[in-house]
């Protein structure tokens, strides 16, 4: 069963069997507006939580998405490059950002779930 | 969210009530986007009409026996040659030639001007026309209005049905079509359109009869900045500053050439020698390869690596379909088609050199 999690950078993760599907809010994707570009990462790139794995490029301005937690790309969303639009209208399904194998589950624990998301965006 | 310092709009319970999303800008709390969003916002503005709140610009009346020359003074301009009704875009220049500012001047009558400066140099270019004026017969008025601009091929119909007949009014012309107001035809989208400056309370009037008309739509700063961009017009303080000359700029179109050869306005020899000189780099339009945009501050190199120059503006041009920038290259470089590549985090992407506007102007010139 998937379990989702959320940061307070705005990105929600939904983890089955180690690996994480990532993607920005839907808060996030309505604060950033439509978006014309994203700068997807390389498969088998390693990353520490907090270093920059995507960028997202509205019309006005370009925006770090950080790793929530430590991990290995194994897969990002190609169908973006051709309609990066799909983050702005399906930012928690078909617009998902990348895939990765954690490399230490225990670091979810330090990230909300919805109900202490909801809360953050007030 | 801005700070308490920042400047307040007149309309700013309107733009609030229309779901406006705010932010900083020269000193104001301008609406950046509403509801439809950007990408909605610009569209609109080229296929219908989009109205912008512009007050954050301001209005300067000259009149006086002297204002002729002390526009002359303060200006590359003849502005004794302008007809009544006639604008045209001109320039303060600092004694090196610099540009402090873009403006839009407007013969309204025999010894009367109105003189449109930008937000962020409205403070400064006020102390500096006052200092001029000292030495002239001449009165300086900074006029406290709202500024409105609509934009679009339906903005003509959109005002005709809000009671505002815009008649034989060209682009590049202004008139006084009721007390207290000043209106324009044109603006810094690239579309036909107008500027409207007028009391507030009239404003309100005006604002409420053309958001009644489905062809009309609020369109915040971030559209406002796409939609110049593609149509290759200068932000101040981006594409134009203090340290640039209007040669560098290729903005000598705007100078007349007998003012160029002779006229005495502020930064008069600097230009000259600079145009004599010939500028080392000169403003271009930039077509990045792809759909990933190059942005303000991108350093441009040629084919050998060597710098070439840099980035002003840049983003995505939602009518051009791609994205679109302006910059500054070495003069050699400065041909339509040169390739030059934008470190963007460090990926190099390929940029052609581009004539501009990235979208034609649709000008009501007559």
């Amino acid at each position: 069963m998937a379990k989702i999690y959320f940061t307070s950078d705005h990105e929600w993760l939904r983890v089955e069997g180690g690996i994480a599907t990532v993607g920005i809010t839907d808060y996030a994707q309505e604060q950033l507006g439509d978006l014309v570009f994203v700068e997807l990462p390389e498969t088998g790139k390693k990353l520490s939580k907090g270093d920059t794995a995507v960028v997202v490029e509205s019309v006005k301005a370009a925006s770090d998405v950080y790793a929530p937690v430590d991990g290995e790309i194994t897969e990002a969303n190609a169908t973006l490059s051709s309609d990066p639009s799909l983050v702005n209208s399906a930012a928690t399904g078909a617009g998902w950002l990348w895939k990765m194998k954690l490399a230490d589950e225990s670091q979810l624990a330090g990230l909300m779930d919805e109900a202490a998301y909801k809360a953050h965006i007030g | 969210m801005t700070g308490d310092d920042s400047k307040h709009l007149p309309l700013e319970d309107i733009h609030v009530a229309a779901g406006a999303r705010f932010g900083a800008f020269a000193g104001w709390s301008m609406p950046l986007t509403y509801p439809a969003g950007v990408m909605k916002e610009h569209l609109h503005t080229r296929e219908q009409a989009g109205l912008f709140d512009i007050s954050h610009m301001k209005l300067f009346e000259v009149s006086g026996p002297e204002a002729v020359s002390l526009l002359n003074r303060a200006c590359p301009l003849d502005a004794g040659a302008l007809k009544i009704s006639q604008s045209k875009l001109s320039f303060f220049l600092n004694e090196a030639g610099g540009i402090l500012d873009d403006l839009i001047v407007t013969r309204l009558g025999d010894i009367r001007f109105m003189v449109v400066a930008n937000a962020g140099n409205a403070v400064a270019d006020e102390k500096h026309l006052r200092a001029l004026a000292a030495d002239f017969d001449v009165r300086v008025e900074a006029l406290d209005r709202v500024f409105l601009a609509i934009q679009g091929p339906e903005a003509w119909a959109a005002l005709s049905r809000a009671g505002i007949e815009t008649g034989s009014l060209l682009f590049m012309h202004g008139v006084e079509p009721r007390r207290n107001w000043f209106m324009s035809r044109s603006g810094y989208t690239g579309e036909d359109g107008f500027e409207i400056g007028l009391p507030e309370a009239d404003a309100r009037d005006l604002v409420a009869k053309l958001l009644g008309d489905e062809r009309v739509l609020w369109i915040g700063l971030a559209a406002r900045d796409s939609l110049r961009l593609e149509a290759g017009l200068c932000l101040h303080g981006q594409d134009i500053t203090p340290e640039i000359d209007p040669a560098s700029a290729a903005l000598m179109w705007a100078i007349p050439k007998e003012v160029r050869a002779s006229g005495t306005f502020i930064g008069a020899d600097a230009l000259r020698a600079a145009v004599e000189r010939g500028p080392a780099q000169k403003r271009v339009g930039l077509k990045p390869e792809g759909r990933q945009p190059v942005r303000a501050g991108a350093a441009l190199f040629d084919a050998d690596g060597k710098p070439a120059g840099h980035v002003t503006s840049g983003g995505f041009g939602p009518s051009a379909g791609h994205p679109v920038a302006m910059g500054y290259v070495m003069a050699p470089l400065a041909k339509p088609g040169t390739r030059v590549f934008a470190d963007v985090r460090g990926t190099k992407i390929p940029v052609d050199i581009s004539s501009l506007p990235f979208t034609p102007h649709r000008y009501r010139k007559g």
